[in-house]
């Protein structure tokens, strides 16, 4: 397929996309996929924050996965950067620290898909009880 | 900071904070001057003159997470390693546009790095806010216009994973075309 550069362009890829999957009006129903929010301050971005980022977008592409991912600023775990908070639907907010490209794999594969926790949870946020 | 797209990526952090919903990127490539602007513009809350002179300082800093903020003064470490300078105007109630300009040819400055996916991820995460980002090289000029994008799109999210990396494609194609 040709390279998309123009808007018209983008409006047949849209079609395309449009066609292929079921759209869920994501906006309006925050409660119904998963929120990714990563750390992305100056500490998150010097630590790698992007290439964590860029992994989630494509894995969670990948593997259709109902979820978003949006940034956040510093939330002063400059020592775990780069971090990564996974709210899922009904359940607390959990924080990873020390997130690379493997481990935000496995965030997804284990924590999103089967719900495993893994380790480096900064535990501030997160409640065994 | 390692290259000027992560630069883009923080500094465009203290407009989202600063409630902007517009947010203006200017990277202006003029290799026969010898020089390279990267400017950020938004429509948030501005500075007042206090505050903006002391935004270069890394012991100052809005948040109250931590006590240091560096974003600001790394940025104008870069330009200036670079024989450039940054500017900040700042106006309360109105908005806020940070400049920062750098020696082309010089050997410390900063490479530009993969803008397209700064601009996407930025663009991606914050869907609410609109981006409008203008590459330069030369005469060459494209400019990327969220409002414009989300038109095409009608009403399909532009954080949906499937179009997100097409909206990376598409700057990135239209930056290589405007250099060459």
């Amino acid at each position: 397929m040709n390279k998309i550069k123009s808007l018209n362009d983008l409006r047949k890829i849209k079609q395309d996309v449009e066609q292929k999957m079921d759209l869920r009006e994501k906006s309006d129903n925050p409660d119904r996929y998963v929120q990714i929010k990563v750390a992305m301050a100056t500490c998150g971005i010097a630590a790698g924050a992007r290439e964590v980022m860029n992994t989630l977008i494509e894995k969670i592409a990948q593997d259709k996965i109902d979820a978003v991912v949006t940034q956040t600023g510093c939330m002063g775990y400059c020592h775990a950067e780069p971090t990564v908070e996974v709210r899922k639907p009904g359940a607390e907010p959990v924080v990873f620290g020390h997130v690379d490209r493997e481990k935000a794999l496995a965030i997804i594969d284990k924590y999103i898909k089967t719900g495993e926790l893994l380790e480096g949870i900064i535990p501030v946020n997160y409640q065994t009880a | 900071m390692n290259d000027l797209s992560l630069h883009l990526l923080d500094i465009v952090q203290n407009s989202i904070t600063a409630g902007a919903t517009l947010i203006t990127i200017l990277l202006d490539e003029q290799p026969g001057d010898d020089r390279l602007t990267l400017s950020i513009s938004d429509n948030g809350r501005g500075m007042t003159a206090e505050q903006v002179q002391k935004v270069t300082d890394p012991y100052f800093t809005s948040r109250t997470t931590r006590k240091v903020g560096l974003g600001i003064p790394l940025f104008k470490q870069s330009a200036e390693a670079s024989g450039g300078h940054l500017d900040i105007q700042s106006t309360t109630g109105e908005g806020t546009t940070t400049t920062a300009v750098f020696g082309y040819s010089h050997l410390d400055r900063l490479p530009l790095g993969n803008m397209a996916n700064a601009v996407m991820l930025l663009v991606s995460s914050n869907p609410v806010i609109d981006f409008v980002y203008t590459y330069r090289y030369n005469e060459g000029e494209y400019v990327f216009d969220t409002r414009e994008v989300k038109e095409a799109l009608e009403g399909v999210p532009v954080n949906e994973p499937q179009i997100i990396k097409y909206l990376e494609e598409m700057i990135s194609e239209n930056m290589q075309a405007v250099k060459s």
